[in-house]
């Protein structure tokens, strides 16, 4: 006699459990992650102020802790649309370098020049460059039924190449040693810090923007509305105005443009110049940040700063208690994994049923 | 020239042995209807497991074997969280890779910098006295040989067998094929790790056959490159062997090129891989083939109603 | 909230004070904080971790008086806050340890004028900035001329990693130190484009093998070029760090990155209070480069690569000593009869007799 695990889907989903599941499911992990400190013999109380206390408390920390989470909101925001469609865009990280690169490109053939006009053609730019790059596994998917999936990933990979090209090549410094990078953007090319003396800049602006304007798309119209159904019930999207492909095309691009906006604004605002490696893999990360927000705009902003801490205290946790970087990695899998089998207890009660009954 | 083609293919050979290993593996897994995006995370635990008991036991042999159990062991926990849990299978995937670099990083701390010596290579009589080609393509390292016989197995499995058939429908229609009583998720966990067998054995083959000794980060992609392979191979497993030889070839091509001091685009040449692979699949939908190869249920999760 | 550095004791206590928004000034035994950012893993077993190394060497030659941190993996582009980390941290002298930490390093510099900085491979300084970086290319003369004298093909594969300035003079070094004792010798370059890929540079080895060179040498950092030379048995050398155990039989020596000795100069420097901005451009002469045991060669070999070794060290020779003839046929501007340092740092051409050209 034998048992399997059967799944009862829920009737419904209190707003409380709702919320109740992510902050378990990060409960979860901070204690697997606590056990496996200790075992590497460090205190996991001192693991715990490094990485999530002092973050949250020290106004250094905090406005790093934003500047981080800035680009991840942004790319989190338009993934949202695509996953909630259940399209599945898992480039966003290439959207973002061509975000970058267009919007660097307007810097780096402005360079010299000064006046109001440029940063917002290079945020204009950078959407764009995200925009167009998204579209391509958009259109592939609608018009020629090849798996976003994989393509959207492969993109990533071509953007890489692209930046390798540029940087090495045309939009190489002259001045730089034959370094892989541009010259270092003109301050009309620079988001400037919004503090004296700190780092923060208007991107945040932008991404607590998107946030709104998320929200109440999702809450009030009928795009909105669209885009949820079509994941689970596309006949109902259909019913409202948007067929499948029209979702798909719509929900690349926002995701697109978002993404395209979050690397100009790492590039100006952070970085300073184009180099290959700017993208440090935040695009992928942004995909880590929408799932552990539950697909909610409010939610993705949180998770941001979750995440967002959790790499600031890795960089403490190096400095005060020695532990490798590794075990960070290792813990951000784990939280999303809980978070994942968070979602599923969210949806359906687990019965243990005896087989053939 | 003559005399050197046989090494050249012997270098293209250990260059695309992992590759296809690992594709062979994802390729198995997709056809059953999952997307296993944690390929590159299973692929590097296998690389510091194997290398690791290798040191430990002072046997390659049971590193090999060691590491293709971890991947195996981190695919279990990707299968029992997508086919038991339904999670989605894009994010679960994704959080393995994740949690596999950490993991191996881990496993590996203190084996950094350790050298290890070489299996001594297989050599099968008479056959690679064949002029030419016979040195080249009948005297391999041991996992080399093994990919061939896994290649057969393979498709054999998949397309000649009863069993095959039945993970084909499961990948197919899972809703059908749960209704004409198949074990959907049993067929599925079985298939997922076998996947991470295999990715744990081509992980294990780089720190241990390719280049011998660990070190972070070692499977600089590879995994990713699988996935784009199984894409490339759209359903077939003689393209998955041909697409991992062009990959193969394509690098030790440009390495060529260098040597010979002919100037290529190295960027261009690098996203080769990636940009065919995306011209196969439109070719593919062009020639009719909507959906370009990939099984029916691909990526979808799955949740009996009784 | 005003964070003066240097004030914090022990780490803890510092990690509550932060939090707290408390600097407690009255600590016994202060410590000179020394931190480091590494490109890399400090597992890679080449760039980060000889400077490692070197970080490990401060902590034993004052032994109780110096603490020191690192930081590993961190992304150039994003790495300001990671130095802002340090420097916030107490920590007073911090070792930036590649290139593109450049521009992040200046800034952070400007807003903490009590720390001290030295960024390695770097061009701009600061009066709290130093720059440091070694001269690798008078290792690779020496090697060239043991890859000269051995070779039977007079051919010798080169596998490199970026095509920027440092390793473009080490080539050039490479075969200018070669072809002064073999006139037929030839060398063919493949790029690997990266730091770090076992794989690839592995296979670029073997590409250069097939392609007849009998001598392989690196400007990797992974052994697996050494590997895969030693497995076809020809001979190579060891990159950054003695890799002797990597190819007992085949290496021929190594070009070590030796980090230590100038970390403990300058960690001194500062207890002493004697610090101060500078720019440091050394070799053999100041052991910041070290050359391995020179093995499986000859005695003759062995001992012109010794001769060679003991020059450079006292100045007799000079690897790029004029004339020096480019690769379009034109001599190089010269003016004390060798290039200066400043031509070597910024060398972008291949000489004479060296075929292909730079990869873009």
């Amino acid at each position: 006699m034998s048992f399997h695990l059967a799944l009862v889907p829920r009737r419904t989903v209190t707003p409380l459990r709702q919320f109740l599941t992510p902050v378990a499911a990060l409960l979860v992990a901070v204690l697997i992650g606590g056990a496996i400190v200790a075992l590497m013999g460090k205190s996991p109380v001192t693991a715990f102020n490094v990485f999530i206390r002092e973050p949250l408390t020290d106004p250094w920390a905090m406005q790093e802790v934003l500047l981080k989470a800035t680009p991840l909101i942004l790319i989190a925001i338009g993934l949202l649309f695509c996953f909630r469609a259940s399209r599945w865009n898992i480039g966003a990280e290439g959207q973002f370098l061509l975000g970058g690169i267009c919007g660097g490109g307007v810097a780096i053939l402005t360079h010299g020049m000064s006046g109001f006009w440029i940063l917002p053609l290079m945020l204009i730019a950078g959407a764009i460059g995200g925009l167009v790059y998204a579209s391509i596994p958009a259109l592939l998917r609608t018009r020629f039924g090849i798996s976003e999936i994989l393509t959207s990933l492969m993109l990533v990979y071509i953007a890489e190449f692209l930046l390798d090209y540029l940087v090495r090549g045309p939009w190489r410094d002259p001045k730089g040693y034959n370094f892989p990078q541009s010259v270092a953007f003109s301050d009309s090319a620079v988001l400037q810090p919004l503090f004296e003396g700190g780092r923060l800049h208007a991107g945040l602006v932008l991404a607590l923007i998107a946030v709104a304007v998320a929200f109440v798309l999702f809450r009030r119209t009928l795009f909105g509305f669209a885009v949820s159904a079509s994941g689970d019930a596309p006949r109902a999207a259909n019913f409202a105005g948007f067929n499948e492909s029209r979702i798909t095309v719509l929900v690349f691009l926002i995701s697109g443009a978002l993404a395209g906006l979050a690397g100009v604004i790492e590039v100006s605002g952070q970085v300073g110049q184009l180099r290959p490696g700017f993208g440090q893999g935040l695009g992928f990360t942004a995909i880590i940040v929408a799932f552990l927000g539950r697909l909610s705009p409010v939610g993705a902003a949180l998770s941001a700063i979750v995440i967002a801490v959790l790499l600031i205290g890795a960089e403490s946790a190096q400095v005060t208690l020695k532990l490798p970087f590794d075990l960070t990695r290792f813990f951000m899998g784990l939280l999303l994994m809980c978070v994942l089998l968070g979602e599923t207890l969210n949806r359906y009660r687990l019965e243990i049923r005896r087989d053939g009954a | 020239m003559i005399d050197t083609l046989p090494l050249i293919i012997a270098t293209v050979m250990t260059a695309a042995t992992p590759l296809l290993i690992a594709a062979l593996g994802e390729h198995v897994v997709e056809r059953a209807g999952i997307l296993n995006l944690g390929v590159e995370g299973m692929m590097i635990v296998g690389a510091a497991t194997g290398f690791a008991v290798a040191v430990l036991t002072d046997s390659s042999v049971v590193g090999l074997l060691a590491g293709a159990l971890a991947g195996m062991a981190l695919s279990a926990l990707f299968g029992v969280m997508v086919v038991f849990f339904a999670t989605n299978q894009v994010a679960t995937g994704l959080a393995l890779t994740i949690l596999g670099l950490g993991l191996a990083g881990l496993i590996g701390q203190d084996f950094v910098g350790q050298p290890r010596a070489a299996i001594p290579p297989i050599e099968i009589p008479v056959l690679k006295d064949i002029p030419l080609l016979g040195k080249a393509i009948f005297t391999g390292d041991v996992v080399f040989f093994l990919s061939l016989i896994l290649i057969v197995l393979v498709a054999f499995v998949l397309n000649r067998t009863r069993i095959g058939l039945l993970l084909r429908s499961v990948g197919e229609n899972h809703v059908s094929a749960h209704a004409l009583g198949l074990p959907v998720r049993k067929l599925r966990f079985w298939a997922i790790l076998f996947g991470g067998l295999m990715a744990g054995l081509a992980g294990a083959y780089l720190s241990l056959i390719y280049t011998r000794f660990w070190s972070p980060g070692m499977s600089a992609g590879r995994g990713w490159i699988a996935l784009a392979l199984v894409v490339f191979a759209a359903g077939h497993v003689w393209r998955l062997v041909l697409g991992s030889y062009l990959f193969g070839g394509i690098t030790v091509a440009q390495l060529h090129a260098q040597a010979g001091a002919i100037a290529l685009p190295s960027q261009l040449l690098s996203a080769l891989p990636y940009l065919m692979t995306i011209a196969a699949l439109l070719v593919l939908s062009l020639s009719g083939r909507k959906g370009a190869g990939a099984a029916g249920s691909l990526g979808q999760p799955f949740v009996p109603e009784r | 909230m005003s964070i003066s550095s240097g004030k914090f004791a022990s780490i803890t206590l510092g990690a509550f004070a932060l939090a707290l928004g408390l600097a407690s000034p009255a600590m016994a035994q202060e410590k000179l904080k020394v931190g480091f950012i590494y490109v890399g893993p400090v597992g890679d077993f080449g760039w980060s971790y000889q400077h490692d190394v070197g970080r490990k060497a401060i902590e034993a030659a004052f032994p109780g008086k110096v603490e020191t941190t690192f930081i590993e993996n961190v992304p150039e582009a994003d790495s300001e806050r990671s130095i802002e980390q340090l420097a916030r941290t107490g920590h007073k002298l911090i070792f930036t340890t590649s290139f593109g930490y450049m521009e992040p390093t200046l800034k952070v510099a400007k807003k903490y004028p009590n720390v001290m900085f030295e960024h390695a491979t770097g061009f701009k300084r600061e009066k709290n900035v130093s720059t440091y970086s070694a001269k690798f290319h008078e290792g690779r003369f020496i090697i060239g001329k043991i890859a000269g004298k051995l070779t039977k093909s007079n051919t010798i594969g080169y596998v490199g990693s970026m095509p920027i300035p440092e390793v473009v003079a080490g080539i050039n070094a490479f075969y200018l130190g070669a072809k002064s004792v073999n006139p037929d010798v030839k060398i063919k370059v493949a790029w690997a484009f990266d730091w770090f890929n076992p794989g690839k540079e592995g296979d670029a080895a073997k590409a250069l093998m097939d392609q007849g060179a009998d001598i392989i040498t690196q400007h990797t950092d992974s052994p697996a070029p050494l590997q895969q030379a030693a497995a076809r048995g020809k001979y190579a050398f060891g990159q950054a760090s003695d890799m002797s155990k990597f190819a007992e039989k085949n290496i021929l020596t190594s070009i070590i990155d030796n980090w230590a000795p100038y970390y403990v100069e300058r960690t001194r420097a500062v207890l002493e209070g004697k610090w101060q901005s500078q720019d440091v451009f050394d070799g053999l002469a100041k052991g910041k480069v070290v050359m391995g045991p020179y093995v499986n060669m000859p005695d003759d070999v062995k001992k012109l690569a010794m001769e060679t070794e003991e020059g450079i060290r006292t100045g007799k020779i000079d690897p790029f000593t004029c004339p020096i003839i480019a690769q379009d046929g034109k001599a190089v501007e010269c003016k004390d009869g060798k290039l200066n340092d400043g031509q070597i740092a910024s060398m972008n051409f291949y000489v004479q007799g060296i075929e292909g050209t730079i990869p873009k």
